[in-house]
């Protein structure tokens, strides 16, 4: 399941399935494809619901910026990069499916001004990495 | 982790697997909420086979239930089933259970797969005095149930010399099931619907489960996973261990009096004083919310009234039946009335729900 497409490649991954992108001035954070198949088991309708962060706050690397719900759990969305968050995909809250659709893109929460310019230097992985880190968690 | 007969059947048919009481079970065949509408307008089979089963026999066999099970086991009619649970002095529940009492005077018990091993050390514990014998059947039998409407039907096609129009709720028989002999077969499920659960021979419960899943396929009969049947008990408001009852919550707070007996006749049993004292003066009562927000509560969830704190969810789920997010909730007394509007704390965001008599969902038991 998890080499069924490379991920992309333009961007950074955390160990809790999110990923940051580096888009102009600012950073974009979403969450992986992997993710979104452990929550709704590649079933749509199972995701729930989203909450995402106001703008203006201030977040440290790894913390809590929302949470995503499916039928079965909540998980928690962290974030990979340290800054301020200045503009919120209020989309993705209302149309959970663009999740399953498209992550990578459309499926954006957060775009955050970074604190440090060297945020993707920081313990995250490149897609070659990620890939490896999934087949270890595997069993 | 345990796998039960049907483990390579999950697997063929691509379920999701998971950890569930130490064993290795299908949580969902295809999405949850729509094998929940399956078993609602058609039916549905499971894969039980992580239940415990255990048989009791001996001349006290009874005698010896009644010393520890919280109903009145002699006076069960033979062929039928009860709702019991095994209680610590302290009242509160090691588990909960079903009584199947048999002619000839055993007694078979269904347990649930996260506590057979401590209902087992506990029975084994306490036999000193009686002329029994506690057999564990866990690895000798497969367990498969039928649930919902069409189940009858279904069932009904692979049974040969019996009519299951017969045999009534909480009732149990032995029937010839695809030409195995004197198989048990009870009316039971954990689902709200008409359902049916079969004790299979291990080596056969494959080719019964192929052959109802055949016999299904016209009806629409699927197979459903833990996930929806969580949410199917939930909604037709029957207890899971760990959520409604536990090692600090009673069954009479659970509103479980109809599993407990204070029949003088019945002597003494364990937890019997401390659930006496608790039914004469009770804090808590469990009840139904249902809200039309769009977070799920979850087990653990405090619920408010105004700025006080009265109670906390024990399961929540997504109902695809009644169309909103329901829960059971421990609240204490005088915040339990049907209508009134409590609200649910998610991380410091609230969210109005209204209380409600369980179950959330029920079908006329004929």
């Amino acid at each position: 399941m998890t080499s069924k497409t490379m991920r992309p490649d333009d961007r950074k991954y955390s160990e809790s399935h999110e990923w940051a992108k580096q888009d102009g001035d600012a950073v974009l954070v979403g969450i992986t494809d992997f993710a979104v198949a452990a929550l709704s088991n590649g079933n749509d309708s199972d995701l729930v619901y989203c909450d995402l962060p106001e703008t203006g706050r201030d977040l440290a690397q790894g913390e809590t910026f929302g949470e995503i719900e499916s039928v079965k759990a909540v998980s928690d969305l962290n974030s990979p990069v340290a800054g301020e968050v200045i503009e919120v995909n209020h989309k993705v809250e209302e149309h959970l499916e663009i999740l399953s659709r498209d992550p990578w893109n459309e499926g954006w929460m957060i775009r955050v001004k970074a604190a440090s310019k060297t945020w993707a230097s920081e313990k995250l992985m490149n897609a070659a990495d990620y890939e490896k880190y999934l087949e270890s968690q595997k069993h | 982790m345990k796998l039960t007969a049907l483990h390579d059947v999950h697997d063929r048919l691509g379920a999701k697997l998971i950890d569930f009481g130490g064993w290795h079970m299908p949580v969902q065949y295809g999405p949850i909420l729509d094998e929940v509408t399956t078993v609602r307008t058609k039916a549905g089979l499971f894969d039980l086979g992580h239940m415990g089963r255990v048989h009791v026999t001996g001349k006290d066999a009874v005698r010896y239930v009644d010393s520890l099970a919280t109903n009145f086991c002699a006076k069960i009619p033979t062929t039928a089933i009860r709702y019991s649970l095994f209680c610590r002095a302290d009242g509160n529940p090691i588990d909960d259970i079903l009584l199947y009492k048999e002619e000839g005077g055993g007694v078979f018990i269904v347990v649930n797969a996260s506590n057979a091993a401590a209902d087992l050390a506990w029975m084994r514990e306490h036999t000193q005095g009686f002329d029994v014998r506690v057999h564990d059947q866990t690895d000798e039998l497969g367990m498969i149930a039928i649930q919902g409407q069409v189940s009858r039907d279904v069932l009904q096609k692979l049974v040969e010399g019996y009519d299951l129009g017969q045999l009534g709720y909480y009732k149990f028989a032995f029937a010839t099931i695809c030409g195995i002999r004197n198989m048990r077969v009870s009316r039971t499920g954990y689902t709200g619907e008409l359902g049916y659960e079969l004790y299979v021979p291990q080596r056969e419960t494959e080719r019964v489960w192929n052959a109802l899943a055949e016999a299904g396929k016209p009806f629409g009969v699927a197979p459903i996973g833990l996930g929806a049947r969580d949410i199917l008990r939930l909604e037709a408001g029957m207890p899971l261990y760990g959520h409604e009852i536990d090692a600090t919550h009673n069954p009479i707070e659970a509103g479980l009096n109809f599993g407990v007996s204070f029949a003088p006749e019945k002597g003494d049993w364990i937890g019997r004083a401390a659930l006496e004292r608790i039914k004469a003066n009770p804090t808590q009562r469990l009840i139904g919310l249902t809200t039309d927000g769009p977070r799920v509560p979850r087990q653990g969830t405090p619920v408010f009234r105004g700025a006080e704190q009265v109670g906390a969810v024990a399961s929540g789920g997504v109902s695809p039946t009644i169309h909103k997010n329901i829960a059971s909730a421990h609240v204490k007394l005088g915040c339990d009335q049907p209508g009134l509007g409590l609200e649910i704390d998610f991380k410091g965001k609230r969210q109005a729900c209204t209380v409600q008599e369980l179950p959330f969902f029920s079908r006329t038991r004929k």
